[in-house]
């Protein structure tokens, strides 16, 4: 199926998302979309599988101009989108979910269970995938998941699959099968719009590239013809620079030292210490506990054994609240079910961490609020329509920097981010590592968790890695490659 | 729906609830003879008060993402224990007191059961409602409890003048009591929730509990004070009733919680919490109260009367909805 979309403009109120975008499909390619959030990725896809209208423009498949008005129209055309929220039933089986709406029947709805299985079996096979059918949702891994939901596209015999961050909550093999499954996509001639920020996967996987920025259409090139530095050059309109900005810091005193952590199933026997001023970064596998021991630190799970000190005094922390009123700030994983309070603000997210600061006894200050908001707002560069947008409506990279605000204006001493930069582009991306080296060069112990190796190695004063909950190794940063890394974060040791 | 006529939506919808209210008092006053007599419209208002009180505490609840189905059983219980502390020779103040205190703690205990025996605020509160009513007839062996005011040692002005008083303005104006009550209890639940931490984190609890917790919420806490405030808020109510009618019956407050979530829903309050305006409750109180004054002003049957409700909320919801 071959798309082309000309002259594409949309806005949401006085805000023009926008101007004069364009894209073009060929048949059985595998297409990366890329540019910075807020670039208009994601409404360019949405306007093609009818989620919004647009203002302007033309779309046209195999040579015919189309409207579709809805994701439904769109899907019975062949076009479908994967959102990065999966859209799936939890609560239902695999073959439930694969034939939601579109249950096979022996009359009277009453559901032929048995074919359907057959078929569900069938798909799973035809697609590589070993998962139970009758399995409930909520029981898989969201690579497993993200499967189902492929193979859903596939039951309405999708033509085109616009996929938008696919990989951005998978496992290295998760990741590894996904590819499989995509190329043996573009073998059978399905065409895909590949939305991503991981440009070594962009690089391994897509035939071509188009680069949006600020609403508007920057170009289309082929892989083969370009360079990372070029995609980055082009997506951001200018030079980035180093990649992983440096930080002249003098470390200081000890902060933070934790002493035997143990928890009854994630992990035991954590030992390791921050200063003033350092990073540590933590690595480890998919599953390996690091989320879990920093969540156990502030307080958010119990512990069977082990103590915390800060600043060389033991501490009992056993909720959130104790942990924030003894300087800890905690950027979650997932940020949209922990980190965002996502239908409200982002004035009312940033204000939520600091009450206290915008209060008199309990009542809250306008004035006080809404210079803490301005500020936010201006120092991380937060683009919305003001501090009344909703959340759910800002990119990415936006909400993650709305997060950010929040927990460093409570002043911490000492800051955990759990993957900071997750589904955040390149430019954003740099803006929250200065971030992180202010907030070091304040004196603020700051432990970095993320999967992302080169991160960690370009971020990291010292690299801890962990396994199967156990703490492997603590390496320094200027010693550590990604082989050791790896080689800890296997079980191995470094002889 | 795309995203423009969304917000144009929730920028009518946050008045579509008076703009509801404004088209029914037209129309009351137009069919409804001796609707729009300040006299009448006085008597709306202590009418409303009674609903309006548990429609303000049943908004903070399912603000928090709860739901509270005792109130009609809390008030009824409070004005028992009021009426037996009266009968068993309390001053009155002191019994109206400790009613309060009461109406507070079998809130509490609601709150207890949904905050940290973690039970769906539902079935929490199917539960309390049950007991508290069960408790209600046992006290007062199924019996009312009548001529209280006579009864009372001492205090018997304050408990009359309670549900029954009036403020004497200009020597010919006369609000009853309970208006002005209500009119008290809406400024300090507006006060809480736009002007508060507690407010704050009332929305913030009732918005994503996972989320409000993890930067530093009391999310347990701000429920139990929500279920808490709404126990005191009906206590009041249940007193009020007591103190109009005299007499406190186990009977009182029997489906009262329902008109409260029907205000509090007519209001656009979300019912998966952390969205809603106590401005909109206002405003679905006195539609309900509109609707049963100007309804019995036209003499309707109360058989049509509960229709008839029931298709003005149906049509202010959807319309609230759509826009």
């Amino acid at each position: 199926m071959q798309i082309e979309m000309r002259g594409i403009d949309k806005a949401f109120g006085s805000n023009k998302v926008l101007q004069n975008a364009g894209f073009e499909l060929r048949d059985g390619e595998i297409h990366a979309l890329m540019g910075e959030n807020g670039a208009g990725k994601s409404t360019l896809m949405k306007i093609l599988t009818g989620v919004y209208t647009r203002d302007a423009g033309t779309v046209t498949v195999d040579g015919k101009e189309v409207v579709y008005h809805n994701p439904q129209e769109a899907e019975k055309a062949g076009i479908v989108f994967i959102y990065q929220e999966l859209n799936v039933l939890f609560d239902l089986t695999v073959e439930e979910n694969l034939f939601m709406g579109k249950e096979i029947t022996k009359g009277f709805g009453i559901c032929d269970k048995k074919t359907m299985r057959s078929k569900a079996q069938e798909i799973m096979e035809k697609m590589g995938v070993h998962i139970p059918v009758n399995a409930v949702m909520s029981d898989l891994s969201v690579g497993q998941q993200q499967m189902v939901e492929i193979c859903k596209a596939l039951m309405v015999d999708a033509k085109v699959l616009i996929m938008d961050e696919p990989t951005a909550a998978l496992t290295e093999s998760e990741t590894k099968v996904l590819f499989e499954v995509i190329e043996s996509l573009k073998a059978k001639g399905v065409s895909i719009v590949y939305i991503s920020h991981r440009m070594e996967e962009i690089f391994q996987l897509c035939d071509r590239i188009t680069i949006l920025r600020d609403g508007q259409y920057v170009g289309t090139r082929n892989i083969s013809e370009i360079t990372m530095d070029d995609v980055v050059q082009m997506m951001i309109g200018r030079e980035i620079g180093e990649r992983y900005p440096q930080r002249d810091v003098k470390i200081g005193e000890e902060v933070l030292r934790v002493e035997g952590l143990t928890h009854e199933k994630m992990f035991r026997d954590v030992n390791f210490s921050v200063r003033a001023g350092e990073v540590l970064g933590v690595s480890g596998l998919m599953g390996a506990g690091r989320t879990e021991i920093m969540q156990a630190i502030f307080g958010n799970l119990p512990l069977v054994s082990g103590k915390l000190f800060i600043e060389g005094k033991e501490v009992r922390i056993q909720n959130p609240r104790q942990a924030i009123a003894a300087g800890i700030g905690f950027i979650t994983e997932d940020r949209k079910t922990e980190g965002l309070l996502l239908e409200k603000s982002s004035a009312e997210n940033m204000e939520i961490c600091n009450l206290n600061k915008i209060s008199d006894k309990s009542v809250l200050s306008k004035k006080k609020g809404a210079g803490l908001v301005k500020k936010g707002i201006d120092e991380f560069r937060i683009k919305c329509f003001g501090p009344d947008h909703e959340c759910s409506n800002l990119s990415g990279g936006n909400q993650q920097k709305v997060v950010l605000a929040k927990w460093i204006y409570t002043d911490p001493k000492i800051l955990i981010l759990d993957e900071p930069t997750r589904g955040v582009d390149i430019g954003a991306k740099k803006e929250i590592y200065n971030v992180i080296n202010d907030m070091a060069a304040r004196g603020v112990a700051v432990i970095m968790v993320s999967s992302e190796l080169p991160e960690v190695l370009g971020m990291s004063d010292r690299i801890m890695v962990v396994h199967e909950g156990c703490v492997t190794g603590i390496i320094n940063g200027k010693d550590a490659d990604q082989a050791k890394v790896m080689t800890l974060a296997t079980g191995g040791s470094l002889a | 729906m795309n995203i423009e006529t969304k917000k144009f939506g929730a920028k009518i919808g946050e008045y579509g609830a008076f703009i509801a209210l404004a088209l029914l008092v037209v129309a009351m006053t137009i069919f409804a003879d001796g609707f729009a007599t300040g006299s009448n419209l006085l008597n709306l208002l202590r009418q409303a008060a009674f609903n309006g009180l548990i429609a303000f505490g049943m908004t903070l609840v399912i603000l928090s993402d709860g739901i509270d189905l005792s109130v009609g059983s809390v008030f009824a219980l409070s004005a028992i224990i009021c009426a037996e502390l009266m009968m068993s020779g309390l001053n009155a103040v002191l019994a109206v007191l400790i009613a309060l205190a009461a109406g507070t703690v079998l809130g509490l205990i609601s709150g207890f059961l949904v905050a940290k025996c973690r039970l769906q605020a539902f079935i929490a509160t199917l539960i309390t409602m049950t007991a508290y009513r069960g408790l209600a007839y046992i006290i007062t062996d199924g019996r009312p409890i009548s001529r209280l005011a006579e009864s009372a040692t001492s205090g018997a002005f304050f408990f009359k003048v309670l549900g029954k008083g009036n403020l004497l303005l200009f020597d010919t104006i006369r609000i009853p009591i309970p208006a002005i009550i209500l009119v008290i209890a809406f400024l300090a639940v507006w006060f809480i929730l736009t002007k508060t931490t507690f407010g704050r984190r009332i929305y913030a609890t009732g918005s994503n509990a996972k989320c409000a917790n993890l930067v530093g919420v009391d999310t347990a806490k701000v429920k139990i004070a929500c279920y808490a405030i709404c126990g005191f808020l009906a206590a009041l109510a249940g007193l009020m009733m007591c103190s109009r009618l005299n007499s406190a019956q186990p009977t009182f407050g029997d489906g009262y919680e329902l008109d409260a979530i029907a205000a509090t829903a007519l209001g656009g309050t979300s019912m998966s919490g952390g969205r809603g305006r106590i401005t909109g409750t206002i405003a679905g109180v006195l539609i309900i109260a509109v609707l049963n004054n100007g309804l019995n002003i036209m003499d309707v049957s109360s058989y049509y009367q509960q229709v008839i409700k029931a298709v003005v909320i149906l049509v202010a919801v959807l319309a609230d909805r759509k826009r």
